[in-house]
């Protein structure tokens, strides 16, 4: 069975329409089944339409995403209320402790991201994941950081990124894979992304299943909860009947 | 001794320009070095075998046991003779005639 495989993070700005219409040509040429743009707080419902549209046409599944970076427990829990339900993804940026604990505490967050560039920013520690194990939270690794950076600062993020990788393999956290770019030419292949994370530790099966079945897993999860039918997990609607 | 497996990659070079065989080489090298260090880099039997210029499209031998290796560090290439560049891997095999019926 051939695999589907997803980017769950291209950095483009949707106003650029012309910058989005390339990265998203480059994705379904490079063999992506599923991209997701993410949006912030400002959600243009015209913007997602086009995306949706622009993606359809070139044989993608465009998966709706919001990332935000909250301040504290406060701000995360009222984003949360506010937008789970109009998002297929929820990551959350997690600048500090307390809010990356919330976030790996609630369940309405899908995706746990930590800045690349201040590895003391890291909170991805053996309790994160297991918090994060119980709430189904997973972390995610952005490809771009370590094709740009060169010497110690990749260095270092890559010893973060192997620690918090074992970490979540021990608690079975899953990882997904996306390539946070912005740029045409930072796109990669799915396998040649897969292949970057062996450089933290994923063998081949589990660095393919970080670029393919986890964000699939996560999407489809969701789909199935914000569907109509949707009543409890493994409970649906399969037939109303009529009022007598 | 133990016979050294041997893995072949074909490359799809994206840039400007058209690089010449030594500058597109050097870059290989170089990104393997930095990843890897130089006593990694010796570990990869790395050796271009052949570098299509019009296509932009290379072929490689290296170890088996550095394949993970070496396309982590393909991966990682950003620039050719200091132009914007990035490279695929398009397909690896065990023998030169199985990589080019795959590629046909």
């Amino acid at each position: 069975m051939t695999r589907a495989f997803v980017d769950l993070h291209l950095r483009v700005n949707p106003k650029d329409q012309q910058a989005t219409q390339r990265l998203i040509s480059k994705a379904s040429k490079f063999g992506y089944s599923q991209i997701s743009i993410p949006f912030t707080l400002k959600l243009n419902e015209e913007e997602l339409t086009q995306l949706k549209a622009a993606c359809t046409e070139a044989g993608l599944d465009f998966v709706s995403r919001a990332d935000f970076h909250p301040r504290s427990e406060d701000d995360l829990t009222h984003f949360l209320r506010k937008f789970r339900r109009r998002f297929e993804v929820i990551c959350i940026i997690c600048d500090n402790k307390e809010v990356a604990r919330q976030a790996a505490k609630d369940r309405r967050v899908d995706l746990l991201n930590f800045p690349s560039l201040d590895y003391r920013k890291r909170f991805f520690d053996r309790a994160e994941a297991e918090l994060a194990s119980c709430n189904l939270a997973a972390l995610e690794v952005d490809v771009k950081p370590l094709l740009i950076l060169e010497g110690p600062p990749r260095v270092r993020l890559l010893t973060s990124l192997r620690r918090e990788v074992a970490i979540a393999r021990e608690f079975r956290v899953p990882i997904v894979v996306s390539s946070g770019v912005s740029e045409e030419r930072l796109m990669r292949l799915p396998r040649d992304m897969a292949s970057i994370a062996f450089l933290f530790g994923l063998d081949e099966a589990q660095a393919l299943d970080a670029t393919s079945t986890n964000p699939a897993a996560i999407v489809a999860r969701n789909r199935e909860k914000l569907s109509s039918r949707f009543v409890a997990p493994g409970i649906s609607v399969v037939k109303e009947g009529k009022p007598s | 001794m133990k016979r050294v497996k041997r893995r072949y990659l074909a490359l799809q070079l994206e840039c400007d320009g058209v690089p010449a065989e030594r500058e597109f080489i050097d870059a290989v090298w170089a990104a393997i070095t930095k990843l890897y260090g130089e006593v990694g880099a010796s570990l990869t039997g790395l050796a271009l075998i052949n570098f299509d210029v019009e296509r932009k499209v290379a072929v490689l031998r290296v170890s088996l046991a550095s394949l993970g290796m070496v396309r982590a560090s393909l991966a990682s290439i950003t620039c050719v003779a200091g132009r914007e560049a990035s490279v695929y891997v398009l397909g690896v095999s065990g023998t030169l005639k199985a990589l080019y019926a795959q590629a046909q």
